[in-house]
């Protein structure tokens, strides 16, 4: 007699999708870009977290980074904004759909240039996004210029030093208000997962930098952003791993050596310190040392700082659980004796 | 006329500025009490998870109504085939990353079509013909002062006018036909270059650009009747 044995079903997540359902177009970006391996680390956390795809936002700017949206992720909207404005953009999206999930991507030049202003209010507002910088110190669209966080006497292919110091987006985060700001490493596999999905569980601005080498224009000796100095020099301040609150899951830690964050939806961030006596929550303690890393000449990873307490943006507005597009008008438009009103105090 | 323009913005799927001069933002003007709108909102051709359940699916940038304007879904609809990528590089019908000559042509074609539909449906201008030979186009604040200056030519001068106020761009089929009514067109504007007068050019037939003259201050005052109407003599040869 023979036996069939048929196809196993698909793996599929607490929504029942499978990760394919969380996957975008093929790659147009350099074989070996450290966006891409970003991107893989946002499918697999999506599909871990079981988030539904259709509602997360994918804004983004203009760069290579901000082509990236297109490649994960096919069921979410995105939107490419003008250079530098896509804050602007989620901004307004999240305040007229309190119950979209944004992940917007960035680039170093988008971020800590052309869009610096627009970075800065964002980071001050505590809107709850995922705010990612794909960080590789040069514009590689426009074949590799420096970016304003390469760091000082980094060169590029040509020879050319760079003389500016760099801008620590994550320092600059941190002092301007958000709530959940880390640095990791596209090839860091384990770290920048555990981040990302800590980082869909927070309520409020998440400003991860990771660091992604360009490697048309930044990965040769002398770069600083290039897969073999991070190698060579990145110091994890933690062992990042996260437990979600959907996985019944008890693990024995110590206190002594292990900082646990509960997250809003009570998920918990476990942070395996290797630096004793660093505080997470600590805001001044944060910049001190990300300013002792410069000093030091040490690229620094983990999650610097959670703050797990301050309201977001959307519940400073009290926006309303409806979004604004699908409210009836009775709720939109004030009635004819508001006007009335308004008309006879101008008289 | 705010009301208006977002829902033109949410109809044509594009931005509408709002124009207003320093005269209108930084002075104190009367105006008679606003009126209280009566319309519903209009927002568009907007898809729902409904809409999409019967579909199956739709192209964001297919012309399926011929007016150049796409169907769109708003962020959030919960359905697997709602979303689509607003890409500022080049693209297909159904938004996806092109390079192809045809799909770029068919995009450049649709918004000029979607630029044609729009005459039609912005704000029509206020338009005051008589039997006049000589026409006279403005906009914004300089109304007040071309009324005054109207009424200066018919008193010292005898001349009567017709007059034009615009109220949108892109111009709607009134103004074509204010130029062909009239054998001398005075544009009359505040603005250095005369711009308005060079999107009439581009506008008009070619016979018709002839007929138009222009009387541009930037003196950075209101634009005053007095101005007006002696630069329109000293044009009329009078």
């Amino acid at each position: 007699m023979a036996t069939t044995t048929g196809t196993p079903p698909p793996k599929t997540n607490r929504v029942g999708l499978t990760v394919v359902d969380y996957r975008g177009g093929k790659t147009t970006l350099c074989a070996g870009c450290g966006h891409n391996a970003i991107s893989e680390r946002i499918i697999d956390a999506m599909y871990e977290m079981g988030v539904p795809p259709e509602r997360v936002i994918k804004p983004s700017g203009i760069g290579c980074s901000s082509k990236s949206p297109a490649y994960f992720m096919g069921r979410s909207h995105s939107f490419n904004a003008v250079h530098g404005r896509m804050p602007s953009v989620s901004t307004g999206a999240v305040l007229a759909n309190r119950h979209l999930i944004a992940l917007g991507v960035s680039g170093d030049g988008d971020t800590a240039s052309i869009g610096v202003g627009q970075f800065i209010h964002l980071m001050r507002r505590n809107l709850p996004i995922i705010y990612i910088i794909e960080d590789n110190g040069v514009y590689g669209l426009t074949k590799g210029q420096f970016s304003a966080t390469a760091d000082m006497g980094s060169t590029l292919k040509t020879g050319v030093i760079n003389d500016l110091p760099p801008i620590d987006t994550c320092a600059m985060a941190i002092t301007l208000g958000a709530t959940f700001v880390g640095r990791s490493f596209s090839g860091d596999k384990k770290q920048l997962h555990a981040m990302l999905k800590a980082a869909i569980a927070h309520k409020g601005t998440v400003m991860l930098d990771v660091v992604s080498p360009c490697v048309t224009f930044n990965d040769h000796e002398g770069s600083t952003k290039s897969y073999k100095y991070m190698k060579d020099h990145e110091e994890p301040l933690q062992e990042v791993s996260f437990v979600p609150a959907f996985e019944d899951i008890t693990v024995e830690y110590d206190p002594g050596t292990t900082v646990e964050v509960t997250m809003h939806d009570g998920s918990r961030l476990r942070l395996r310190k290797l630096e004793e006596d660093y505080d997470p929550t600590n805001r001044i303690k944060a910049i001190t040392r990300l300013n002792e890393a410069h000093e030091q000449g040490e690229v620094l990873t983990g999650v610097f700082y959670v703050n797990t307490k301050t309201p977001t943006f959307i519940d400073l507005l009290n926006m309303t659980e409806q979004p604004l597009a699908t409210l009836p008008e009775s709720a939109v438009r004030p009635g004819r004796e508001v006007l009335e009103q308004v008309m006879e105090e101008l008289r | 006329m705010a009301g208006d323009a977002f829902d033109l913005a949410e109809q044509f799927q594009t931005l509408v500025f709002v124009m207003s001069d320093l005269d209108l933002g930084m002075n104190n003007w009367m105006s008679d009490p606003f009126k209280y709108p009566e319309k519903p909102i209009n927002r568009g051709k907007v898809l729902s998870k409904e809409d999409l359940d019967r579909l199956g699916g739709f192209a964001r940038y297919k012309d399926v109504d011929g007016d150049g304007i796409g169907y769109r879904t708003l962020p959030g609809t919960d359905h697997p085939a709602a979303a689509y990528f607003a890409r500022g590089s080049g693209h297909n019908e159904k938004a996806q990353y092109s390079e192809r000559p045809d799909d770029f042509e068919r995009n450049m074609e649709r918004l000029n079509r979607k630029f044609e539909t729009a005459r039609s449906f912005v704000p029509r201008p206020e338009v005051s013909t008589g039997n006049s030979k000589i026409g006279i186009i403005g906009y914004g604040t300089s109304h007040w002062g071309l009324i005054e200056s109207r009424d200066q030519l018919r008193q010292e001068y005898n001349i009567e006018t017709d007059y034009l106020r615009l109220r949108a761009y892109p111009f709607t089929r009134e103004v074509h036909d204010f130029v062909k009514q009239h054998d001398r067109v005075y544009v009359v504007e505040q603005n250095r270059d005369a711009q308005m007068l060079s999107l009439l050019k581009l506008d008009l037939e070619p016979a018709l650009v002839t007929r138009l003259r222009s009387i541009a201050h930037i003196h950075g005052l209101p634009l005053d009747a007095r101005s007006v109407t002696d630069e329109l003599m000293t044009m009329e040869g009078k």
